[in-house]
């Protein structure tokens, strides 16, 4: 049986220091988030300012196959930078020289919008809050891409609570077929081609970011050599239960469908992989190559080449699985994917793909990718612009920026599936229906006690004897509906312990 | 791939006509073209003064 997925999305951000000669990103990145902190009144603390994120539980090179092949670099865990927990059960910190933020676990798509929305509204006040410490003259810009054109690129990451007993490989098999072709409707859209450190001129305009950087089809790197399958094998919860699918392939979304689908669509292949109801292997000759072949084919009609000699298109595989994900809806309900929002994948999912058939520009205001090519096309157009005019290359950068006013994504008229007040509230206030209720609510009720969190655990202190850690190793429990009333009864954090019999 | 063919059902003109006529749609892409029109009118004052500088300022180090 399919279990209930629980979904989360990490976003590495593009970040610029003007106004300086002497940029540090990794400096820069730490004033953005501790100037959030200090402005969001966060606690103080001697190490790091902060609520400290405790990695006890992080083991990012176990591998989902149970082995790890000669040579295999796991990713490494940088303890010593800024790490914060927020009151919305959110991790803020700084990985690899950009800010990071990874929404709390949510249970459904359209949460996972929600949360992600609330992410860019902090990178906002972040931007803001640093600006009003920096020397004049000087801001923080931060970019919602994955890649700067010369080669560099940095992810956006999806996770997905998955059933231990699905075999690894049945995994590997369906949802490469998957991140393959989903690129239709996930992309954010890029000028040229990038090779992994260079740049290339051989493709005007492309479907994705992140396309160009996989070199591997199964693989635990996620910096170098980068696999379409990720096999980085940390549930972060209770590991004889269940694995995360750590997802490296998507692009970061300004377009709130884009995440939508992205994440809803995805959902249901992993139900349907769980339950083993995909009846036929879509097995590419190449995937890597077909998964750059997609990115760069914007009549979308290419046929990719199947390890049987035939060959199918991106839509095709795409309308195959909308049709057995509705099928599977009808006779396995909507429980594994999220619940009600699962309809709204499946209608989005099939109103995106007809008019990707018919023409994609209907989608201006639906998928980035479309969006940014109209507006780099009416540009064009207007102006007589080659491809490789700088301009073009300027405004792609220029479509993610994360000041609302420079932004073009925020001005393209994109539909938005949550409003901007509810994303205000999802700033602070945590999921109600995951275990992150439980760590935004102790965050925010007890900050002076809780002296370290991580995904699946808390550590309090409370003054007596030794730390006292809350093991938190089932992603849908510590819920409202389990511990709501618990925050409202509790006077302190040794009630809260006490009642939890810890 | 004639059996692929056969497994697909509605057929993808059967699927257009679903959604295809609804007026909302075109109305829609009205809209979108005007909103488009307008921005391209003002977005010179939006963009990066100097384009080749700002691209090739724009260096990012790798991540994940």
């Amino acid at each position: 049986m399919a279990i209930a997925k629980t979904f989360g999305i990490e976003t590495e951000y593009g970040i610029v220091h003007r106004g300086t000669d002497d940029p540090n990103p990794i400096t820069a990145s730490s004033l953005l988030i501790n100037s959030f902190l200090a402005s969001e009144g966060y606690k103080p603390d001697a190490r790091s300012d902060v609520i400290a994120w405790d990695f006890i539980d992080e083991t990012p090179g176990a591998d989902a196959r149970g082995f790890s092949p000669l040579g295999a670099l796991p990713p490494e865990v940088e303890t010593h930078l800024v790490n914060a927990v927020l009151r919305n059960g959110a991790r803020y910190y700084v990985d690899h020289a950009h800010p990071e933020m990874s929404t709390p676990e949510v249970a459904d798509p359209r949460s996972a919008v929600l949360y992600d929305r609330a992410g860019e509204l902090i990178i906002q006040r972040s931007m803001a809050a640093a600006a009003a410490l920096l020397p004049a003259g000087q801001e923080l810009v931060l970019y919602k891409n994955n890649s700067d054109g010369k080669g560099n690129s940095y992810g956006t990451h999806e996770n997905y609570l998955v059933s231990r007993d699905t075999p690894f490989g049945r995994i590997v098999r369906h949802c490469t077929a998957h991140f393959v072709t989903r690129q239709i409707f996930t992309g954010a859209g890029k000028v040229g081609a990038e090779l992994p450190g260079q740049r290339t001129d051989e493709v005007h305009y492309q479907l994705t970011q992140r396309a160009d950087f996989f070199e591997e089809e199964v693989g635990l790197e996620t910096t170098l050599k980068r696999p379409i399958i990720n096999t980085r094998d940390e549930p972060h919860a209770d590991a004889r239960k269940y694995r995360r699918l750590h997802v490296i392939v998507g692009d970061a979304n300004p377009s709130q469908v884009a995440t939508f689908l992205k994440v809803g669509t995805t959902a249901l292949v992993l139900a349907m992989v769980e339950d083993d109801l995909i009846p036929h292997d879509f097995e590419f000759a190449s995937p890597v190559a077909s998964m750059r072949h997609v990115s760069h084919d914007l009549t979308l009609r290419e046929g990719l080449p199947l390890a049987d000699g035939s060959t199918i298109t991106a839509l095709e595989v795409q309308w195959e699985l909308l049709d057995l994900a509705k099928e599977y809806v009808d006779r396995h309900g909507t429980d594994a994917t999220g619940g009600e929002a699962t309809h709204e994948v499946l209608r989005r999912w099939e109103q995106v793909l007809a008019g990707l058939e018919r023409d994609p520009m209907e989608l201006a205001d639906q998928l980035d990718w479309v969006a940014k090519f109209r507006l780099l096309e009416g540009y064009r157009e207007r102006h007589g612009l080659a491809w490789s005019d700088a301009k073009l290359r300027a405004m792609d950068i220029q479509y993610t920026d994360m000041r609302p006013d420079k932004g073009l994504a925020w001005r393209v008229g994109l539909e938005q599936l949550v409003t901007d007040a509810e994303a205000i509230a999802a700033i602070s206030e945590p999921p109600a229906d995951t275990r992150a209720y439980f760590r935004g609510r102790c965050i925010d009720t007890f900050p002076d006690q809780v002296v370290a969190a991580n995904w699946d655990s808390l550590v309090f202190d409370v003054g007596s004897d030794a730390l006292r850690r809350v093991p938190m190793m089932e992603p849908m429990r510590g819920t409202r509906a389990h511990v709501g009333t618990l925050f409202d009864e509790c006077e302190s954090a040794a009630e809260l312990l006490r009642r939890l019999g810890t | 791939m004639a059996e692929r063919e056969q497994i697909r059902k509605p057929a993808p003109n059967e699927r257009e006509n679903e959604t295809a006529d609804s007026p909302s749609a075109s109305e829609r892409g009205e809209e979108l073209k005007a909103e488009l029109d307008d921005l391209l009118d003002e977005i010179d004052e939006v963009l990066e003064t100097n384009a080749e500088d700002f691209v090739k300022s724009y260096i990012q180090k790798g991540g994940q």
